[in-house]
């Protein structure tokens, strides 16, 4: 077994030069100051003092709003789902998770483009409000039509890992508890939640991550105006030309999400001793 | 357990309405005749017409097709050989090196894209298929190596060593014994590898250059124009595409569970 070990040769290789470079490029673009050069070796904190002015952080403040209120909205829609599903009979169960999975596969901007022939203004639900005699209502490039989006797209990444520490569970546990004279609401807080903790951990760290990070539906169902850090980056990458700004914000970006995660492993661990 | 209460009932369906309407809307209405996504006038494949004759198109299909397939040959080799250095080796840098395979799936898509593009900008790369090809493999390899390594983990050792006892060399023990067996989580891993690196958009949009457009970037600049039907029929395409995919996938993963 010890032959072939240079097989990870190039994997090695190719691991350093796209992974590991690029990302301490990235790094020192963000403390350096733009030049004439592609990169100069001045140092600065400009970059990072630039997100103090109101415009900026109100984006990242937005952005962190929207992707808590999409993790909790997915949370609460989720959970009960996974719970339904959880208590199926095993063929049930085996077809509801795969229809849960199958929009995970449909790729992401056809699914946020579905969303927009229902909700534009001369779309299908304006229509059928219209023919009740109600008004057009404009849902298409609000916080709405992004929430709806974001909820919709990372659901899934709720439900399953939730249902599958549910189905992992001792379901003697469940009937100990009422033969020990719990009630339901007990039953539920006091073993079948604790029990599903980590499902949910992993949950909301995965909505979380992909929520504040998403950049092509808030584009497309918030209009072009629409800022979350995703369309920030791309802005100061592709029409603004800051490279420099740009590799701060990701930098920003990358600890916010390192730091929920680290909270989030944390709190998993203090609640479950 | 137990059978569920109506009230359940009526909240699957909601959230399964939910999550299925939209991509419904948009298959009923690539077939419907009018220009406008309102009403139903009558069944037309005129859509699906114009779709076909749109050069760009084409040759944006083209490109995907192209793409989908060098990187995902390209990863095949890569993933596969450092799936199997990787559990031959006992350096220290291995758990180093175990943790940068998962980052690419970590790692959100839009910094991967600045990254890249930051990174080839520096080298001078002209923008087009060499960099795409190169930022496809950056989350393909993954996909490819996890599934290889999965299935070396279930593997008996025994197996290779008893060749090499009854003479084989170890090339050929590798290539008789090792080979054979990882290669369903090789074609299962390559599957999925092809299918994110025909759905990507977010890290293409970033190398693609100004020339070259790949059909999902295709797609994304023409919804942003608003709600078209010929978009409508593009997206059952790609739609019919993906549900093909996961069919040949599914039959690769039985294949596989025979096999064990």
């Amino acid at each position: 077994m010890k032959q072939f070990k240079r097989l990870i040769i190039p994997y090695f290789i190719w691991a350093i030069i796209i992974l590991v470079i690029p990302l301490f490029l990235i790094a020192l673009y963000a403390f350096t100051t733009e030049g004439n050069e592609v990169m100069t070796l001045s140092f600065t904190w400009g970059n990072f003092a630039k997100f103090l002015e109101a415009t900026y952080l109100n984006v990242i403040l937005k952005s962190f709003w929207l992707g808590l209120l999409t993790t909790f909205i997915c949370l609460v829609l989720g959970y009960p789902l996974a719970l339904i599903i959880a208590r199926c009979s095993e063929k049930m169960q085996g077809l509801l998770i795969m229809l849960v999975t199958i929009p995970m596969w449909i790729n992401m901007l056809l699914r946020t483009y579905a969303w927009m022939n229902l909700l534009s203004d001369n779309g299908i639900i304006n229509n059928l409000l219209a023919k009740i005699g109600l008004g057009p209502i404009n849902m298409m490039y609000t916080d709405f039509s992004v929430m709806l989006g974001l909820i919709c797209n990372f659901m899934p990444f709720m439900i399953i890992p939730i249902h599958t520490s549910l189905n992992k569970m001792d379901k003697s546990l469940i009937e100990a508890a009422y033969d020990l004279g719990a009630n339901r609401f007990q039953t539920f807080w006091k073993v079948i939640w604790k029990l599903s903790l980590p499902g949910v951990v992993n949950g909301i760290m995965m909505v979380f991550l992909l929520a504040i990070s998403s950049f092509v539906i808030p584009k497309l169902l918030g209009g072009g105006q629409y800022m979350l850090i995703g369309n920030l980056i791309e802005s100061q990458f592709i029409s603004v030309g800051d490279w420099n700004f740009g590799s701060a914000i990701s930098m920003i970006l990358a600890v916010i999400i390192l730091l929920s995660m680290s909270l989030m492993k944390r709190m998993d661990k203090e609640k479950g001793e | 357990m137990k059978k569920s209460t109506r009230f359940e009932k009526i909240y699957l369906g909601i959230v399964f309405l939910l999550m299925y309407l939209p991509v419904a809307v948009v298959i009923i209405f690539s077939f419907n005749e009018s220009k406008l996504p309102v009403r139903l006038t009558g069944f037309s494949l005129q859509w699906y017409q114009k779709l076909f004759a749109d050069r760009d198109m084409q040759e944006a299909l083209v490109n995907s097709l192209i793409l989908g397939a060098a990187s995902c040959a390209v990863s095949a080799v890569i993933g596969t050989m450092g799936a199997v250095g990787l559990s031959r080796i006992h350096w220290k840098t291995k758990g180093a090196l175990e943790y940068i395979s998962i980052l690419p799936l970590m790692i959100p898509e839009i910094i991967l894209g600045m990254v890249l593009m930051a990174f080839f900008y520096m080298l001078n790369l002209p923008f087009g298929m060499l960099t795409l090809l190169i930022g496809h493999t950056v989350f393909c390899i993954p996909y490819i190596l996890m599934e290889v390594k999965a299935r070396l983990v279930g593997m008996d050792p025994s197996l290779e060593e008893a060749a090499r006892d009854l003479g084989a060399t170890s090339l050929r023990a590798f290539f008789d014994i090792t080979l054979p067996l990882i290669m369903p989580a090789v074609a299962s891993g390559s599957l999925l590898a092809f299918a994110m690196s025909m759905d990507d958009v977010v890290i293409s949009i970033f190398i693609n250059g100004p020339r070259l457009s790949t059909l999902p970037i295709k797609v994304y600049t023409q919804i942003k124009t608003g709600v078209t039907p010929e978009i409508n029929a593009l997206c059952t395409i790609m739609l019919a595409f993906t549900v093909l995919l996961l069919l040949v996938y599914s039959l690769v993963r039985k294949l596989y569970r025979k096999l064990r």
